[in-house]
């Protein structure tokens, strides 16, 4: 039976940096823990005999040979982005990190 | 925050704690294109014009792998003596970063490609023993983009107030090399670092894989230490990132080795933290804490099918790699006659293919090491570049070599002309003749300088005439001068003595 604790949702939330107060802390957890109920059903049909899978097709080793195709235009590139500067992304201060 | 006044030296800190250490070796495969996309890898293109939906994480664009790469992988598991996974996937790695503009780095998590393996590596020179380097995984992920930060100081992200970001490197295949804990005799621990990587970028290049540059990030080090009591369990290890050459390697574990020790004799405890290799003040600076930075929610890449090398393809894979360094280094350290110590220079140098293909060119092995751990060394070293870099071949080091042996050139006018090779004055020929620079040993024009030096010096001949021939160098100084050191000394020797005792 999952149970998912209001922490693990604020772990999570942090992780996916959401900003969310008390009161969706607990409203999710409800939620998420329906969620992984649901889908703990499956355990119930996948037999011992049965692979986990992440992929929908029996398909293995897709390769591409490695061959040079066109890049896009850095101006068309850089057109799609909200900023840019000497030919690069601009993206706002990055906190958090030290380097 | 400094703590260098407190620290032990190397030795006090090894004579309590043992060190426990753990390489983890990024290498960027010399493929044409990307690993998931056909953009080029070429270095130093204009930013974000090596660039495409896939790269770029586009909505709805799917990656397909690179064959080259994957083959790369292999062959690199193969080399590390790893057993090759029958069946392994890609995993995204999440995490929040604008070095990845998809929000996440397509790499292999618990199924790498090549898992268990191991790298003989030995110090050479004073000791012959050699040491076993666990290897715990080869895996398969993609670089990052270069970020640059602006408005703060010396390009730090601390005080920035933006960033920004080239693509053009995000998506080369690397290959992550992990070791297992290396556990050796404390004194030798920083050295054994170094001697490992040095060794796996050997074994890179001789795989014809990378070029394995670390002056270009091709090749990139975070060494993990730790410290412990002898008979206890292991300590908690800090991972020091952006150790970036071989020197560093060896610095960066006698530093850790050091401030560790001289946190814990305090009776403080380690944090578990990345930390930063400072190149120019020869320090570690504390960066993220682990237990914050881990989390980076890794599931199977849905957007790749896995990966099944068959058991043909492996073993056509093994019959292409090549003789081990080791193996090559002895081979070649008969063949060329050196001692232990010199062969260990000239491989520290990161000259052995150098010197290979300068040899390979007709040139003596003596005369070729002569020139690439000396002059061209020095320059290189001067304008903080590869010896490759430095502005001349082996064809060109090996034409001087022939001028000196036919006799054209002696080895004061051959260092003029590697100068000029250096200096980009053109071939060797080239710099001969446009410098004038010609050895003189025909008698005539020899004899004449001769003849002016026992004229000035009529004392210094005297005492030659007495049979004092220490005193014939004065005389060779003095033709050397007038001859702007063109002179053939053997030669002018030879006519000094015709004439004052013949």
């Amino acid at each position: 039976m999952p149970s998912i604790s209001r922490e693990e949702v604020a772990h999570l939330a942090h992780l996916a940096r959401l900003d969310l107060a008390p009161d969706e802390l607990d409203h999710l957890a409800g939620q998420l823990d329906q969620i992984l109920g649901a889908v703990a059903q499956v355990t119930e049909v996948a037999a011992d005999d049965i692979p986990p899978t992440s992929h929908a097709l029996p398909l293995t080793n897709v390769f591409r040979e490695d061959e040079p195709r066109a890049c896009l235009p850095a101006e068309a590139v850089l057109a799609a982005a909200p900023a840019a500067e000497d030919g690069r992304f601009r993206v706002p201060q990055i906190l958090g990190e030290e380097q | 925050m400094t703590v260098t006044t407190a620290l032990p030296s190397f030795d006090e800190a090894i004579a309590t704690y043992e060190p426990v250490m753990g390489m983890e070796v990024h290498v960027e495969l010399g493929t044409t294109t990307k690993m998931f996309c056909g953009c080029s890898t070429a270095f130093g293109g204009e930013p974000n014009s090596q660039v495409c939906p896939v790269c770029l994480g586009l909505p709805g664009s799917l990656p397909v792998v690179n064959r080259t790469a994957v083959e790369s992988a292999i062959r690199i598991g193969l080399a590390l003596n790893c057993s090759i996974a029958e069946w392994c996937r890609f995993a995204r790695k999440n995490y929040f970063y604008p070095d990845m503009p998809k929000n996440f780095q397509t790499s292999q998590y618990d199924e790498p490609i090549a898992y268990d393996g191991w790298l003989d590596v030995s110090l050479g020179g004073e000791t012959s023993e050699t040491f076993r380097i666990g290897i715990e995984r080869a895996h398969m992920e993609e670089d990052t983009g270069k970020s640059l930060h602006v408005g703060g100081a010396t390009g730090r992200i601390h005080g920035a107030s933006h960033s920004l970001l080239d693509y053009n490197r995000s998506g080369i295949p690397l290959i992550e090399i992990v070791t297992k804990p290396i556990e050796v005799p404390a004194a030798v621990a920083p050295a054994v670092a170094k001697a490992y990587v040095t060794e796996l970028r050997e074994l890179i290049r001789a795989l014809g894989v990378s070029e394995a540059r670390m002056e270009l990030g091709q090749l990139r080090c975070d060494a993990n230490v730790s410290l412990r009591l002898p008979g206890d369990p292991y300590g908690t290890r800090t991972e020091t990132k952006n150790v970036n050459s071989l020197r560093s390697v060896e610095r960066a574990v006698t530093y850790e080795i050091r401030r560790q020790a001289a946190v814990l004799s305090s009776g403080g405890t380690i944090v578990q933290e990345t930390r930063h290799w400072h190149e120019d003040t020869g320090e570690t600076t504390a960066g993220r804490r682990k237990e914050e930075a881990e989390d980076y929610r890794y599931f199977p890449e849905p957007d790749l099918v896995p990966i099944a090398p068959s058991r043909e393809w492996v073993e056509e894979l093994r019959a292409t790699l090549p003789e081990p360094p080791s193996v090559r280094r002895a081979r070649l350290q008969e063949a060329w006659g050196f001692t232990d110590l010199e062969m260990r220079d000239v491989v520290n140098a990161g000259a052995l293919s150098l010197v290979f293909d300068t040899v390979a060119e007709g040139a003596s092995a003596g005369g070729a090491k002569k020139w690439w751990l000396g002059e061209v060394a020095r320059v290189a070293n001067e304008r903080g570049v590869a010896l490759e870099d430095a502005g001349i071949t082996p064809g060109d080091v090996a034409r001087v070599e022939a001028l000196i042996a036919e006799g054209s050139l002696n080895d004061k006018l051959a260092r003029q002309v590697v100068e000029g090779v250096l200096a980009g004055e053109g071939t060797p020929d080239e710099v001969v003749a446009a410098r004038g620079l010609v050895l003189v040993n025909d008698d005539a024009a020899l004899g004449t300088a001769v003849d002016d030096a026992i004229a000035a010096q009529p004392d210094v001949a005297e005492k030659i005439r007495g049979g004092n021939l220490g005193a014939v160098g004065a005389l060779i100084g003095a033709i050397m001068k007038s001859t702007k050191g063109q002179a053939d000394a053997k030669r002018a020797r030879e006519l000094i003595l015709e004439r004052l005792q013949g």
